[in-house]
């Protein structure tokens, strides 16, 4: 898994933070055409061939922290103009991914290597195994027919010098649903028909090619209309920063937000519900029932498992809950809703009680920009105190011990964890998806699905490594009421 | 040298934007033998943020000389330096 504080990570933090501090100073439309050259300087060590290569590069890349879609890319238009069409936005548009296919041209086609480890050995058991008889031995080393080669991959497994490698495509490798491919141009496609909005891609991509698209710019503007514009964070966001309980609260109060609710309030309204659900479902004779709060996961379901459908709770996300209930309290209110998550940004943009959705990412820099530091804010008394088991939604594991505590008669739940949505955990979700349908009880009767590896804490768009978010959300969640 | 080479470590919200949570694994990172010469403190925010001619975020101090755009590898090779000198 590649790190989540990299390279391209780092150029997309500071995009954010550059575009902030414009818009803040009222100079977003005029400033935000120096961006490339600011980052790119003439003196500097090129990323790729020159530095008018990488202008052009972050230039896109602004373009989708601006929360637009750079497929339709005008090299001709302005960033100014489309700073214009930011601000004058009134709603986040679809599909959330975009794709920066400049960067895509690095990736070619996933095939199979020989690398001059090989010794052109007389066993030969690449050529012995190949099924498609592709592999000769010239100038002492093996070759592999590029035509002829179907990428089985049998070669490199039989190599005993391990002199074949896989050159593979890693945001192709990373999807778990197989909704990415390449084109005829050798530019990578997302299907959206078939993709969950895992995240999986960006986070995995070295080129940062796989963008989300930001509403950044949407908020601050709802902030400097001087609207009463309300924030809901995730559990998964109090692990972000190094924060003592009401810090968060005091830096969103700080950040211009009328109101800050814990979203782990919306997890504790989930997990009574589900736990109640639970127990109806057993009761009428239900072979399982799995968690409903991940949204990558049900969608994820929907197209791809629907034999699961039934067993999926009828229960809403923690989000969702939050925002009707900061809908109900401020009728008027513009909600914004922090994660760590590519997939509420479209649970977001389909729940009518959710105005923006916005990432770790966004929120940091929203920080930085206004010269926040959380660690320094007065912290604010709480007026609800959620559960720890509410706080402990954002870690694999954590809805499961939810339900379990709740639970009328814990010794009847079997709960069962799919930890991460990847290639293994499709297979696992297969496999109940074949008990559901035939009706046999399985080993477990409560399946938890994460889509993310660790819970939302190693979300696709958080800013800390999980080892460091789970200490810092254990410390979180032990504050909560017992 | 039996002086311990002291790390500080800027855990304020600019240097954890640009991705301080990971040198903060500095200590799991370093083999027996430097972990023994090394001690590491966690700070609030040291401020280097507010004065652009300090770099970029995230800071790092090591025996009180400052460190901008800090990243693990690089807070190793530079503990590695001052142990070999």
């Amino acid at each position: 898994m590649l790190n989540i504080n990299n390279g391209a990570s780092k150029l997309k933090r500071e995009i954010l933070v550059r575009l902030a501090k414009l818009q803040l100073e009222g100079n977003l439309e005029d400033g935000v055409h120096y961006i490339p050259r600011e980052m790119a300087p003439r003196n500097a060590d090129p990323f790729r061939c020159c530095v008018y290569h990488d202008r052009e590069v972050l230039r896109m890349r602004v373009i989708a922290r601006l929360g637009h879609s750079v497929e339709d890319y005008d090299d001709e238009k302005k960033l100014a103009e489309y700073a214009r069409e930011a601000l004058a936005r009134e709603k986040p548009t679809e599909p959330m991914l975009t794709v920066l296919d400049e960067a895509c041209n690095a990736c070619v086609r996933a095939h199979y290597m020989v690398t001059n480890a090989c010794q052109a050995c007389v066993a030969r058991p690449c050529m012995m195994n190949c099924p498609k008889k592709c592999i000769e031995i010239t100038g002492g080393r093996a070759h592999i027919d590029p035509e002829a080669c179907v990428n089985c991959g049998l070669c490199m497994q039989n190599c005993p010098y391990h002199a074949i490698i896989k050159i593979p495509v890693p945001c192709e490798e990373a999807c778990p649903v197989g909704a990415i491919s390449k084109d005829e141009n050798g530019k990578e496609r997302i299907d959206y028909d078939k993709c969950t909005f895992c995240g999986a891609c960006m986070r995995e991509c070295p080129f940062g090619a796989m963008m989300d698209k930001s509403q950044l710019i949407d908020v601050i503007k709802k902030l400097m209309d001087g609207k009463k514009v309300v924030a809901m964070y995730a559990p998964a966001i109090a692990a972000q920063f190094r924060a003592q309980g009401g810090q968060l609260e005091a830096a969103f109060a700080k950040a211009g937000f009328a109101k800050t609710y814990e979203v782990a309030v919306g997890a504790d309204i989930t997990a009574d519900k589900e736990a109640h659900e639970f127990e109806e479902r057993m009761d009428r004779g239900d072979v399982l029932m799995t968690t409903s709060c991940c949204p990558a996961y049900v969608r994820a379901v929907h197209i791809h498992v629907p034999e699961l459908n039934s067993c999926v709770s009828d229960t809403r996300s923690p989000m969702h809950y939050t925002a009707a209930l900061a809908r109900q309290n401020d009728p008027d209110a513009v909600t914004v809703f922090i994660g760590p998550c590519l997939a509420k940004r479209k649970e977001g943009i389909d729940d009518p009680n959710v105005d923006y959705v916005l990432s770790a990412e966004d929120v940091g820099a929203l920080f930085v920009a206004k010269g926040i530091d959380i660690g320094e804010c007065e912290p604010v008394v709480l007026d609800i105190i959620p559960t720890t088991s509410g706080r402990n939604f954002a870690r694999s594991g954590g809805v499961a011990e939810a339900v379990r505590v709740r639970v009328k008669n814990p010794d009847r739940l079997r709960p069962a964890v799919i930890n991460g949505l990847d290639a293994a955990g499709m297979k696992q979700l297969a496999l109940y998806g074949k008990a559901a349908a035939e009706g046999k009880p399985c080993e477990a009767n409560l399946v938890e699905v994460m889509a993310c590896h660790g819970g939302c804490i190693a979300g696709p768009s958080v800013i800390t490594n999980a080892k460091v978010a789970a200490i810092q959300l254990e410390k979180y969640a032990a504050t909560g009421k017992k | 040298m039996s002086e311990k080479i002291k790390v500080v470590i800027c855990s304020g919200t600019a240097c954890f934007v640009m991705g301080a949570s990971d040198i903060l694994l500095l200590e799991e990172s370093l083999s027996p033998e430097l972990r023994s010469r090394v001690e590491i403190e966690g700070a609030t925010c040291l401020g280097m943020c507010r004065e652009s001619e300090r770099g970029k975020a995230p800071y790092v101090t090591i025996n009180g000389e400052l460190m901008s755009q800090a990243t693990l590898p690089k807070v190793l090779a530079r503990i590695q330096e001052l142990v070999d000198a």
